[in-house]
């Protein structure tokens, strides 16, 4: 390619080859999930993992968190977890007679929110709360979250015992919903021959910190997004209001823009290119389609209406 | 090569059946029963056809079909091949043609059937209702034109409509887009109304049965014939005075002029040729108006006594009736002048004339002759007074249901029965004064009418036709006497509204007795006369009039024809650049390139898909041609820099270009 003033930089397309190499190595076989995983972190919103159990979700995330060098907590989310368990609680102090805020496990650069739908609804707000606030509120004092901070919530599909399902407006706080799927032959055998797996996680080398993380994250801005390709997007969108009920939100169209601006960078393109957009298209879009029945169907569709020009 | 024609869907043909089902109702009145039940049946077999296909009749047994139904229209109408039996074939094949459409060319004529048989309702009335019972079809039509197009273009996504959604609202979103369309065609319909070049006269011949429907005056007078006309409330015609209107009283609308004496009837004069005009002299003030004519089949027009002048392509009868060249089969309009005050005819009667007015078969009525022979010696005034004497004072009776009268009519009516209608009183009076040896003859028309407050304008309808007579005196002329008017002064006085009658009689618009609903058919006829003189009554001449006083200056027909030749050529080419400029998307100059690219492409096969880009395009390229690879992929690569990142320059461009013509199509 000869883009004379490439604004991108080189180091940061090494780092992240190297992120996806050291996740790849854990997480046998799903190089595409966890460049949707990674591009949800770069785009700076939470990712949420849907699926099956024993599919490692917990093991991706865990892994993702150790090779970027960022700080991990994990809550496993029940039905009696309360919403002082996620976020802190204060308590008195005999010696200063003051109230002492503990922090809870939120505080962390990454969270993993371990089948949060198996929490109630009032624990799960709490979460989606400080997500979307970056900040906490206990007893009238306001507590800053550490930065970068992520949620990595996996959950459960709806229909299994004993969940309680995020309503469309929480789903919506997510950027990108994904499901790792079976994995095929080759990683299968290879995991059995334990070459790779949970077990490797807490070995995975950390390739970068918060504040790599945090440059990456503003580089992902400086992503050109060119006006034919905001017509692409404009379509699609468009389309998803014509082809259904409801149709995808300004806030889902902004989501998709961010994505697919820190896909083009994960390809080492300092713009965007409409295969960008389709790459993380339906990962961005199905779940804000919850109403729909076939929302990944549907977002499918929409990609192969919409000419690209 | 013969390729497979496109067949129709069930949807479609739903569609369709619901249409013509429309038409069939809209045609209801003017088609026999049998052809409506024969179509319902067709129609419901195609229904059934629609789940099962094995029901379709095979083409013999079409051919069979025609030919039987073919022979019942010929049959049932005698022959006649008019527009009765015309509409009655074509509705009847439309319906059998429907059981042969499988393909979608078959469906188009089937819809294009549809839209002529529409038009044919106008042929039996041009009312506004009719124009208001069009709509209905029309719009079915429309849509099924509508579904059609969708289902061919499978474009149902690009107007909002998806398969999630279900085919009631899916109907429903038709029916609004084929109500927007016909919107959307009335101001071009407005214009072509106004601009279109009419031709004076109608286009085709309309056939002769067309006009079996209409009613009015006749020329002959039988017991009965006036008084059946009563019943019908229809309009005869209606007038705008410029001016005061007259009062009722002398509302004499003059109809032909009965002379010749029969057993029971009452002819117009046999040998009236070469007689010269009755020689008339007017004084007083004019009365100026305007008369609109229903068609009434014959060629007759009325006038309110006595008219001075004639409407163009009419001519006077020697008795002063106004008489057209060609019965009266659309609606007339002309303006007239008449004078209240007038002689007829003062001084001397013509021979010929005073012969035919003194006119009675020999050997009938012989008490009634007894009667008049009495008053042979009277004066002409005391002859009159003596018939109305009679009449007023003993106890005749006014009755739109007289008994029916044998053998000697005028004797059973006087002496017997008593009872009668206007056409009694005046046929007898006249009776009795050529008897009794006066100038005598019966004049038919309509008295009096009915205020349109609205329109400010004079209803006349048909249950207001009436007979009264005229007496030739020496030095007055004609004279007017009304026998009626001494047996019931209310008929004349206000209306046949207020003669004594029983109640039920009469037709409703006639009566009194309803007047909010006789006010709001007030309004509606309002509105009807603003129909026939606007719409309707807008023929060549008022076009020419009108568009002269628009444009300033006179406008011809070849102006007319002219203007139009070069709007419609206009609109056509006006029309065809949109459409072309809509289909041709402006490609920047990568673009450019790269559909030369993709062009070279096609010919071996490789097409871009819907919602591919052009990099994802190149990786499947570059695996059906690996020895072009590198060149592929570089095409894809920089055609994305061009289209998409900040940073392109004309020189990419140039390398794009010359990239792209390195390429080989070949495998």
């Amino acid at each position: 390619m000869q883009t004379s003033n490439n604004a991108i930089n080189p180091n940061h397309v090494i780092t992240t080859n190297a992120i996806i190499k050291g996740v790849s190595q854990v997480i046998l076989g799903k190089q595409q999930q966890i460049k949707l995983a990674l591009s949800c972190v770069l785009a700076g919103g939470h990712l949420l993992i849907e699926d099956l159990p024993g599919m490692g979700k917990t093991t991706l995330a865990h892994t993702l968190a150790q090779v970027l060098g960022l700080e991990f907590r994990r809550a496993q989310f029940t039905s009696d977890l309360l919403p002082a368990d996620i976020i802190g609680v204060s308590v008195f102090d005999r010696n200063t007679a003051d109230f002492q805020f503990h922090p809870g496990p939120v505080f962390t650069n990454m969270l993993l929110a371990d089948e949060i739908n198996r929490a109630t609804p009032k624990t799960q707000s709490a979460l989606l709360e400080a997500m979307e606030e970056k900040q906490i509120t206990v007893d009238g004092e306001t507590h800053q979250l550490p930065s970068p901070f992520f949620v990595i919530a996996t959950q459960n599909p709806k229909h299994h015992i004993g969940t309680f399902a995020l309503p469309e407006s929480q789903l919506d706080r997510f950027l990108m919903r994904i499901s790792l799927g079976y994995p095929d032959a080759e990683s299968e055998r290879a995991l059995l021959k334990n070459q790779g797996g949970r077990n490797f996680s807490s070995h995975a080398p950390a390739i970068c910190d918060a504040e790599t993380v945090l440059a990456m994250q503003q580089a992902v801005h400086g992503i050109h997004v060119s006006d034919h390709l905001l017509d692409y997007l404009q379509a699609l969108i468009a389309q998803s209001r014509a082809q259904l009920n409801t149709g995808l939100s300004p806030r889902a169209s902004l989501a998709l823009r961010q994505c697919a601006q820190a896909w083009a960078m994960l390809e080492g393109r300092d713009f965007v290119i409409p295969e960008d957009v389709q790459a993380v298209f339906a990962s961005v879009v199905s779940h804000r389609l919850a109403l729909e029945k076939d929302s990944g169907q549907s977002a499918q569709q929409m990609l192969s209406q919409i000419a690209i020009r | 090569m013969r390729t497979k024609a496109k067949l129709v869907t069930a949807v479609q043909i739903k569609w369709l059946l619901i249409s013509l089902g429309a038409i069939l109702a809209t045609h209801a009145l003017n088609l026999p029963l049998w052809v409506i039940g024969v179509c319902v049946l067709l129609g419901v077999w195609r229904y059934i056809a629609i789940a099962k296909p094995i029901f379709m009749p095979n083409r013999w047994l079409l051919v069979l079909l025609s030919l039987i139904l073919g022979l019942i229209i010929v049959l049932s109408f005698k022959g006649q091949f008019g527009r009765d039996a015309s509409l009655s074939f074509l509705v009847i094949m439309t319906a059998l043609k429907l059981l042969e459409t499988k393909a979608l060319r078959d469906y188009m004529l089937c819809i294009m059937l549809g839209f002529f048989l529409v038009g044919n309702l106008f042929l039996f009335n041009q009312s506004m209702a009719t124009f208001g019972i069009s709509i209905a079809p029309m719009l079915l039509l429309i849509a099924s034109l509508i579904n059609t197009s969708l289902v061919k273009q499978n474009n149902m996504n690009n107007l909002g409509i998806t398969k999630q959604k279900s085919t009631k609202q899916d109907a429903l979103f038709i029916l609004k887009f084929s109500g927007k369309l016909l919107l959307q065609s009335l101001p071009i319909m407005l214009v072509l109304f106004v601009l279109f070049p009419r031709i004076p006269g109608p286009l085709w011949g309309i056939p002769q049965d067309a006009y079996s429907g209409m009613t009015g005056l006749s020329d002959n007078l039988q017991f009965g014939n006036i008084s059946q006309l009563t019943k019908n409330s229809s309009i005869a015609f209606r007038v705008q005075f410029q001016g005061a209107i007259p009062p009722k009283n002398q509302l004499y609308w003059r109809g032909p002029v009965l002379w010749h004496q029969e057993e029971h009837s009452w002819l117009m004069a046999s040998d009236n040729i070469g007689l010269p005009a009755e020689h008339l002299i007017v004084s007083g003030p004019a009365t100026h108006y305007t008369i609109t004519l229903e068609p009434h089949n014959r060629p007759w027009l009325l006038l309110l006594d006595m008219p001075t002048n004639l409407p163009n392509n009419t001519k006077r009868t020697h008795d002063y009736s106004a008489v057209a060249n060609e019965p009266v089969r659309s609606r007339m309009r002309y303006e007239a002048v008449s004078y209240a005050h007038y002689q007829l005819e003062a001084n001397a009667l013509n021979e010929r004339e005073s012969i035919m007015a003194l006119q009675i078969t020999e050997g009938e009525n012989p008490r009634t002759r007894a009667l008049a022979q009495t008053w042979l010696n009277l004066t002409p005034a005391q002859k009159i007074n003596s018939a109305l004497t009679l009449f007023r004072e003993q106890n005749f009776i006014y009755t739109l249901r007289p008994p029916l009268l044998g053998k000697d009519p005028v004797d059973q009516f006087i002496f017997n029965t008593k009872r009668g209608f206007c056409e009694h009183y005046a046929t007898s009076f006249v009776y009795l004064m050529r008897a009794a040896g006066l100038p005598a003859r019966i004049v038919t028309g309509y008295q009096g009418g009915e205020l349109n407050p609205n329109g400010n304008y004079l209803i006349v309808r048909q249950s207001d036709a009436h007979a009264w007579a005229e007496v030739w005196l020496q030095g007055q002329g004609w004279v007017r006497v009304d026998p009626t008017a001494a047996v019931s002064p209310a008929r004349i006085e206000q209306g046949i509204g207020d003669a004594d009658l029983e109640r039920d009689e009469l037709p409703l618009m006639a009566r009194h007795d309803f007047p909010l609903l006789k006010k709001a058919l007030l309004n509606l006829d309002t509105f009807n006369n603003g129909w026939n003189q606007w719409v309707l009554g807008y023929d060549d001449k008022k076009q020419l009039a009108f568009l002269s006083k628009m444009r300033g200056k006179t406008v011809s027909v070849t102006d007319l024809v002219v203007g139009m030749i070069v709007t419609l050529l206009a609109a056509m080419v006006a029309t065809a650049f949109f459409v072309l400029k809509k289909t041709h998307i402006t490609l920047n100059p990568a673009e450019k390139i790269y559909a030369q690219y993709l062009k070279k492409l096609k010919t071996i096969g490789l097409q871009l898909n819907i919602g591919e880009g052009a990099l994802d395009f190149g990786n499947r390229v570059a695996l059906a041609l690996p020895p072009q690879q590198t060149l592929i992929l570089d095409i894809a690569a920089r055609y994305n820099a061009l289209q998409y990142s900040q940073a392109k320059n004309a020189f990419m461009l140039t390398e794009l270009e010359a990239l792209t013509k390195q390429f080989k199509p070949k495998f």
